[in-house]
């Protein structure tokens, strides 16, 4: 039987060496919620797991140039935990909340969820419409990318074998800024979503929307930032027009399959319905008010 | 002797559940935490079609793969007879659950058993069955119980004529019995009837979904002696099929039961044990098996699904004049769904001059259905149930009304032939009427639904011993798997009857060499049956006791009286003695003729029937189509609550089950009849954050057959969630929902159709 090597560096040089050197499958380990799950399954048997959480600054949140820069392996739960974070970015932060349970979000990680690369992770769309960027490092040296640009597929990420994403950015946050995440589940929790959507928004003093980030997740192979529902709101308060237009734009940008979670059909209303509920609740936000998303 | 007018000190208490500790520190053993040293893994190879003749098979690789010590397919078992047995809830054909347990000549579901291996690892275990080559010829397959029933649908089996229908049929169908029951004249009734209700039902097949995976370890030892450790709701029936299954003397084996982390009914068959047994016999060691999660929903048996036609006719005043019900029911790849109780269950909670009841037993290419709480009365209830809540409306006339004018009474005669005695229905429906719940508005935005349930409860074979040990502690035993408090209820009776504190009896669960016969564990029957052998027991120790005080007193045994857990002189002329309590007669017991115990074993009859009414606000998300229960009560008629906290729990544990068969939980298949959701994750029983607190109301009419008045409870609260949720949803939206389960994706379709 093919042999399992575990290591765990405290360097980016060892990890990336590691990674670069193994001849066979090898796989990153942040927090391991989906990994592990993947191999006790016998969908993955990797050859070499690299565990990155003993190098230095990758579990830590720092503020840098009024943003914030998270490290990969980061757990939702210190993220959830950081009083900052909540201020800037509460979207962000109740999409990691609704990852898994309590003791999976003790563990899972934001570069986990991006790099599992599955439609339906509930923190990427966040991380799109925050206009993050991941900063990713391998053997011809460190690279920064918006993070919509690392899935490609279903499973499949645009980083060769021997990157990893080593933290993420997420920019300063201008006046009158909100945003905000909701998935539609059939239960209330322990559950993928059928479909998630992401909004970040910025207005001016009269509500009018002077900048939108849209994203829609489990409507297409991979989370979809979606110019035309930034569109819609762009340029206009949130009147029923404007919602009405929004509701259209999602619903237009979805390409779902049908599935065991979810129907074309159903996932494309339900693409509307929550992007019109998401959109209020980031404009709220945007406006001052403290809103509970769920 | 008969308890229910007594002033009872422990029955009706809730004394601290004696498996508790050991279940919330993680020390209880559960069937796969048995291991013994040299044991091997034993695995199942599970075909990947829906439907195939076995063409070949090689395990010749297999065999030879480093640390495999036997691999078994169909020919290590031998070709059993076709004959009919009753050892589980429902009749089972021992050819068919052989076929079952491991395919011979064709696989009749993906996830059919074809061989097993036994190795030292788990991981060489896998590896092997990968090493064993099958050739299939692939055949046409059929899922859905209407389509299986069409002239044209593939054949599961060759020999399989429909029983029930005149003249016997030449050509073999998938339908294996056609049943009827009729009581007075359903056409001549719907000629009277001023209001008729008529309606289409389908359900989806549900998973009891019970958190412990099957698991077993067998052991065949050179002299043929057997032993097996597994879970299940019944060793003695464990220990049977597997004799039968492998043609072993039952003596030759035995059984120990094991913790059971849940059972619904779904473990009143066997998938593992003669397979486990097989393997130990070839490799002469002993082997472990455990299904994964995924071979529990592959493999084993959920509920049927079915297809129902209905229509019920009323006069004006509500009176209800005729019904009539079709029912098709799936029964897997194997006959014998509970098609039976289904016809049944629907239409005995009313007291109706005309019905007629048509079911169909069906089979089609999925895992042969097992038991699951009240087998076949969910389904029916769920379209007889709605069209009631159709027929109010229709009527004008309040839902509760309407059930209280038709509702079976003392003496009303079911359409099976039964009448009914010393029920509680009418009482369960007043204390609808009185609750809180029922009389409140129903809050703004929310709607209420109304279902009642029926089911028989039964009685039946049990043995239960009671044993005063040298200190005057007292030890209890009993053949029942203990799945829903048995060990409580059966202690605090023993300890009724003794006089003694619940603290000073200590109850087991006696394998099947250190018992009598017992059937298993299901129909609601423990509390009842085994109940009455050990309060049988008790009285016959109480017996010994008094005699035992008569000798040290050296007065006639009948000068003696018991009470309060202690032996008293009947009268002044029986002598001035101080009285003797257990301590002190036990310390005697070597000299007074030895060990005081007894052991009892009963044919129990006389269950009696169980009846509930469920109430339940739901509101709906229109644009998602999501249901929130925003608020669930379930009254129930429990006879005499033994041990309320476990009365309410049974109560409250079949309504969260019926709630998840309402509103998500189902089986998705591929176009090639492979099952896509074979997990938790995507087959949908409800979580803790999706139900309310659910109030459990205990009705107390007394079962005169049962020393304390005990009926059975576990199966009855599953019946009425699904009309009781379907009603709510319908008077929430305006749309009837006759298909479960009412996910969001069909509660929305259901309202755009609707134009809602």
């Amino acid at each position: 039987m093919p042999g399992l090597t575990y290591s765990a560096p405290t360097s980016v040089d060892d990890a990336v060496k590691l990674l670069a050197g193994s001849s066979g499958l090898a796989k990153v380990l942040s927090g391991g919620t989906d990994l592990l799950v993947q191999m006790r399954s016998g969908r993955l048997k990797p050859e070499l797991i690299v565990d990155t959480k003993k190098i230095p600054g990758i579990m830590e949140i720092r503020e840098e140039g009024g943003g914030f820069v998270i490290g990969a392996a980061t757990p939702g739960a210190v993220v959830e935990a950081h009083a900052g974070m909540n201020k800037a970015w509460p979207g962000v932060v109740e999409a990691l909340d609704l990852i898994g349970s309590t003791q999976v979000q003790g563990r899972c990680s934001l570069a986990g969820n991006l790099c599992n690369a599955s439609p339906a992770a509930d923190s990427v769309p966040a991380l799109y419409a925050a206009a993050a960027t991941a900063v990713i490092v391998g053997s011809k040296g460190r690279r920064e990318v918006p993070v919509e640009q690392v899935p490609t597929a279903p499973g499949r990420t645009s980083l060769a074998k021997d990157e990893f994403i080593l933290e993420f950015k997420l920019p300063p946050r201008p006046a009158r800024s909100g945003d905000a995440y909701l998935r539609f589940i059939p239960r209330t929790e322990m559950d993928i979503a059928v479909v998630g959507c992401g909004i970040s928004v910025t207005i001016d003093d009269k509500g009018v929307c002077t900048a939108a980030r849209c994203s829609l997740g489990a409507v297409a192979p991979t989370v979809l930032l979606v110019k035309e529902m930034a569109d819609a709101l762009i340029g206009h308060t949130l009147d029923d027009a404007t919602l009405a237009a929004l509701d259209k734009a999602a619903q237009a940008a979805c390409k779902p399959i049908n599935d065991k979670r979810g129907t074309i059909e159903y996932r494309t209303k339900i693409a509307g319905v929550l992007a019109r509920r998401v959109a209020k609740i980031a404009f709220d936000r945007a406006s001052g008010k403290t809103v509970k998303a769920h | 002797m008969n308890y229910i007018d007594s002033n009872l000190k422990v029955v009706g208490t809730r004394p601290i559940r004696p498996d508790g500790v050991d279940k919330v520190t993680g020390r209880a053993v559960f069937a796969a935490d048995t291991r013994v040293s040299g044991m091997l893994w034993g695995k199942i190879l599970r075909s990947p079609h829906a439907h195939a003749r076995i063409l070949s098979i090689d395990t010749s690789k297999a065999e030879k793969l480093h640390g495999v010590h036997a691999v078994v397919t169909a020919k290590d078992f031998p070709d059993i007879a076709n004959e009919e047995a009753f050892v589980g809830e429902g009749p089972m054909n021992f050819r068919d659950l052989s076929y079952n347990v491991i395919a011979r000549a064709k696989a009749l579901y993906e996830g059919h058993a074809v061989a097993a291996v036994a190795a030292t690892t788990q991981a060489i275990a896998d590896e092997a069955l990968a090493l064993i080559d099958i050739k299939y010829e692939v055949l046409p397959f059929v899922i859905d119980v209407e389509e299986a029933m069409a002239d044209n649908a593939p054949i599961l089996h060759d020999d399989m004529f429909t029983g029930g229908v005149t003249p016997k049929p030449t050509k073999p169908s998938n339908i294996a019995k056609v049943l009827t029951f009729k009581k007075g004249d359903a056409e001549a009734g719907f000629k009277d009837a001023e209001v008729i209700v008529e309606g289409k039902y389908t359900t989806k097949p549900v998973h009891q979904g019970y958190i412990e995976p099957h698991a077993c370890l067998a052991t065949y030892a050179a002299d043929g002696q057997i032993t097996i450790h597994s879970s299940s709701q019944g060793h003695f029936m464990v220990r049977a099929y597997t004799a039968k299954l492998l043609g072993i003397d039952i003596a030759n084996i035995r059984c120990t039961p094991a913790e059971i982390g849940g059972g619904f009914g779904g473990k009143t068959l066997i998938y593992l044990e003669p397979v486990a047994v097989a393997l130990s016999r070839k490799s002469g060691k002993s082997v472990k098996m455990q299904m994964t999660r995924e071979e529990v929903f592959r493999g084993s048996g959920p509920t049927s699904g079915a297809a129902i036609e209905i229509k019920i006719g009323a006069k004006k005043d509500g009176t209800i004049v005729a019904a009539r019900e079709v029912l098709k029911f799936q029964a897997g790849a194997f006959a014998g769904s509970p098609i039976g109780p289904g016809c049944m269950c629907g239409f005995a909670l009313y007291d109706l001059p005309n019905i007629e009841v048509i079911g169909y037993d069906v089979v089609s290419n999925r895992p042969k259905v097992a038991a699951y709480r009240a087998p076949g009365a969910p389904i029916t209830s769920f379209a007889v149930e709605s069209a009631l809540d159709e027929l109010a409306e229709k009527l004008g006339m309040d839902p509760l009304t309407l059930r209280e004018k038709n509702a079976a009474k003392n003496g009303s005669k079911t359409h099976y032939g039964v009448t009914h005695a010393n029920i509680g229905f009418e009482q369960v429906l007043a204390a609808v009427k009185t609750h809180p719940h029922w009389k409140s508005a129903v809050p703004a935005g929310q709607a209420r639904g109304l279902a009642c349930g029926f089911w028989f409860n039964i009685g039946g074979e049990s043995s239960a011993s009671v044993h005063v040990n040298e200190d005057g502690s007292v030890s209890a035993a009993t053949g029942s798997p203990d799945i829903g408090g048995s060990r409580a209820s059966m202690g605090m009776m023993v300890a009724e009857v003794l006089g003694v504190p619940v603290s000073r009896v200590r109850t087991t669960v006696a394998d099947t060499a250190s018992i009598g016969f017992t059937f298993l564990t299901g129909g609601s029957r423990v509390t009842f049956a085994t109940g009455m052998a050990v309060t049988q027991a008790a009285e016959k120790v109480v017996d010994e006791l008094k005699k035992r005080a008569a000798m040290i007193w050296e007065i006639p045994a009948d000068a003696v009286e018991w009470k309060d857990g202690m032996a008293f002189p009947a009268g002044s002329n029986a002598g001035a003695f101080e009285p003797l309590d257990l301590t002190a007669i036990a310390a005697k017991a070597g000299r007074t003729g030895g060990p005081i115990n007894a052991e009892v074993s009963v044919n129990a009859q006389g269950a009696g029937a169980g009846f509930g009414a469920h109430i339940c606000d739901v509101s709906v998300d229109r644009e998602t189509g999501h249901v929130t229960i925003e608020r669930y009560t379930a009254v129930q008629d429990v006879g005499k609550a033994i041990h309320p906290s476990y009365v309410e729990g049974q109560i409250q544990g079949g309504a969260v089950q019926g709630i998840g068969w309402a509103l998500n939980e189902e089986y998705i298949y591929n176009d090639k009849g492979q099952l896509e959701n074979p997990g938790f994750l995507d087959y949908r029983c409800p979580v803790a954050s999706d139900i309310p607190m659910i109030e459990a109301v205990l009705v107390e009419v007394p079962n005169p057959r049962h020393p304390f008045g005990a009926r059975g409870v576990g199966e009855v609260p599953i019946v009425p969630p699904m009309a009781a949720i379907g009603n709510a949803i319908r008077r929430a939206t305006g749309v009837e929902m006759h298909n479960l389960p009412m996910s969001p994706p069909k509660v929305r379709a259901a309202l755009d159709a609707a134009g809602k």
